[in-house]
């Protein structure tokens, strides 16, 4: 394991409301991720997860802490960069629960628009993109709208597209809430796979006990708090 | 997991110009939804050309009859602007003593009148224009045919009345005998004229059924005899005469009125015409503002449509310049296709309407104009809420 993680969370805190309304999402949390590691972030409905997630993928400003993404300080009780679209599309890579594929663009124009919004010419971008898709084993899909994708296909292909920039940092939701326990276990081999030859820290919000397993290191949440902290065996 | 290499990415920052253009990409994908609303639209931007194509044709109809009458001043009943705007009635020798004056170079007495006529079983309102043979106001541009050269019963028509050359036509108690043919020659109310001699004009006004002609002779026998009137002297001056200051010396005779050509096309469109224009322009800003608002709920809906993937966009990196781009593209588009294909539409139907459609390329542009701000003005709603989308609905299962 490298010595710097390229996800430090430290003690942030985020809360919806004030007064009687108040709720606190996330209490004190304090977690690092190591490239080349897959973490799982567990807990029930409410536990804050999903907003670790948005605070870590820059989507949701917390109210206190500090948050540092592949060695640079984004956050300390404020953020610190005011493009934080360029630097999600820089730093992150993003695979949501159910794929969210672009309805009108097909198969290698969902993973190339990450590049093109990067600025890559379209010409490069789609050869990249085709690259990506045979990496994942899908470049035979290549052609294809997600509506004729399969699960399995539109998910692979949703994770093309998380890494077209080669980002340090894939943030995936309940990847594998749609897939059965198969497909889901792929899923998060090939989530592995990325991590392991691209050097990047992917952490998964999961319910899924079945994948608990295949995770590096497991995080779980209760009430906006870190509740458990344990590691897998290799 | 076969062990597939991947090149990586090269370094981020190296621009070029991105031609992905996500507009064209999701109309293809809604290809039948956007080209059905763009029909739709065009058919009411097809009514708005049609309504400003009616509009100028109304001017073009009201205006006709007076320019080919290429008069530099109408001298008409005193305090009267008439022939057109109002009754006018002038004694028929108006026109030797109004020739007679320094500056004219020629003077023609005219008459108008409104007529039913029945034509082949068929009743067709028609203006008829009493005019001198050889003098100003008689019928212009003769396109088949010749000018009337009998004092009687011949009649020059317009193509639009459906007389054929040569046709026997009823008029009033007479038989006129069709010489000559104009074409677009209208009144301002949109009847075709038909030309004869003035003779016939005042017969045809004033010669009343033989029952009726001994009742008047009995009642006032001096009043009977009274048919030599005319409803205009048209003059046209020497080069080098002011119209205006022609028309105003002939006002100062108390008995009569005198209005320049300009004055005259003034009254015509503005007075004759000054209600159709109001209604048409009512008409046409309301299709303008009813067009706005289709744009405005399509955009909107096709936004509201887009959120997940616009949400998308927003969380993987999209700057809001892309994502306002593709709804602002996507609403000009719609208006430029649905203007495109509306001035198609109503090239082809312009032949169909009852009334004469006159459709300027000035017109054409200025509402091409209006559709591109109305198209912009649309698309605000739709941008105001695509630009409100939280990246983090993306997550949102």
């Amino acid at each position: 394991m490298s010595a710097t993680p390229v996800v430090e969370v430290r003690h942030i805190s985020k809360h919806f409301g004030d007064g009687p309304t108040r709720v606190d999402a996330l209490r004190d949390v304090t977690l690092d991720v190591y490239p080349g590691t897959v973490v799982g972030l567990r807990g029930p409905s409410g536990s804050g997860k999903s907003t670790l997630l948005n605070v870590i993928g820059c989507i949701q400003e917390p109210n206190s802490g500090q948050l540092t993404l592949n060695g640079e300080r984004v956050y300390d009780g404020a953020w610190l960069r005011r493009d934080l679209r360029r630097l999600r599309l820089e730093k992150i890579g993003f695979i949501f629960q159910s794929h969210n594929l672009l309805p009108f663009l097909n198969a290698w124009e969902n993973v190339a628009i990450a590049h093109i919004l990067a600025g890559t010419a379209a010409a490069v971008a789609k050869q990249r993109a085709e690259e990506l898709l045979a990496y994942l084993q899908v470049e035979h899909r290549k052609e294809a709208m997600p509506s004729q994708l399969s699960g399995g296909e539109a998910q692979r292909i949703a994770i093309a597209r998380a890494l077209a920039n080669d980002p340090r940092i894939v943030l995936a939701d309940e990847p594998t809430a749609a897939l059965d326990s198969q497909r889901a276990g792929t899923v998060i081999d090939l989530l592995r796979k990325v991590a392991a030859e691209r050097q990047a820290a992917v952490i998964v919000v999961t319910h899924d006990n079945k994948i608990m397993d295949r995770f590096d290191h497991i995080y779980s949440l209760r009430d906006g708090a870190l509740e458990a902290s344990y590691a897998n065996a290799a | 997991m076969p062990a597939t290499t991947y090149a990586k990415a090269g370094p981020l920052g190296a621009r070029s110009d991105p031609d992905m253009n996500l507009a064209v990409k999701d109309i293809r994908h809604n290809l039948g939804r956007f080209m059905l609303t763009c029909v739709g639209l065009s058919l009411l931007l097809a009514i708005v050309l049609a309504m400003v194509g009616i509009y100028r044709g109304l001017i073009e109809e009201a205006l006709g009859l007076a320019r080919s009458a290429q008069a530099d001043v109408w001298v008409v009943e005193g305090r009267t602007r008439g022939p057109f705007a109002e009754a006018s009635r002038l004694p028929a020798d108006s026109r030797e003593a109004i020739a007679a004056q320094w500056g004219v170079a020629v003077a023609g007495s005219v008459s108008y009148q409104n007529l039913e006529v029945d034509h082949r079983g068929q009743i067709k309102r028609v203006l008829v224009v009493g005019a001198e043979i050889g003098r100003l106001g008689e019928a212009p541009a003769i396109v088949e045919g010749r000018a009337i050269l009998r004092s009687r019963y011949e009649a020059v028509a317009d193509r639009r009345t459906g007389f054929a050359l040569g046709e026997q036509v009823r008029l009033g108690r007479d038989t006129f005998s069709v010489v000559g043919l104009t074409e677009n020659l209208v009144g301002s109310g949109g009847d075709p004229v038909i030309f004869i001699t003035l003779r016939d004009a005042q017969r045809l006004q004033f010669l009343l059924t033989p029952a009726a002609a001994r009742r008047e002779i009995a009642r006032t026998p001096e009043a009977a005899q009274s048919s030599d009137t005319v409803n205009a002297v048209l003059v046209r001056l020497l080069p080098g005469v002011e119209p205006k200051q022609f028309a105003d010396s002939i006002a100062r005779w108390k008995h009569l009125s005198a209005l320049t050509d300009e004055e005259q096309e003034t009254v015509l469109s503005r007075s004759v015409v000054e209600r159709a224009r109001r209604q048409i322009g009512l008409f046409t800003s309301l299709l303008l503002v009813v067009s706005t608002v289709i744009v405005a709920l399509i955009i909107y809906t096709m936004t509201l449509d887009k959120k997940k993937s616009i949400a998308t966009l927003k969380l993987i990196g999209a700057p809001d310049t892309r994502i306002v781009g593709l709804i602002l593209q996507q609403a000009l588009a719609m208006g430029i296709i649905s203007f495109v294909v509306g001035m198609i539409l109503i090239h082809l139907a312009q032949g169909y309407f009852p009334r004469r459609l006159v459709l300027e390329t000035w017109d054409a542009l200025a509402l091409s104009a209006i559709v591109l701000l109305v198209s912009l003005l649309a698309s605000a709603w739709g941008v105001r809420t695509a630009l409100k989308i939280d990246p983090a609905a993306a997550l949102a299962g």
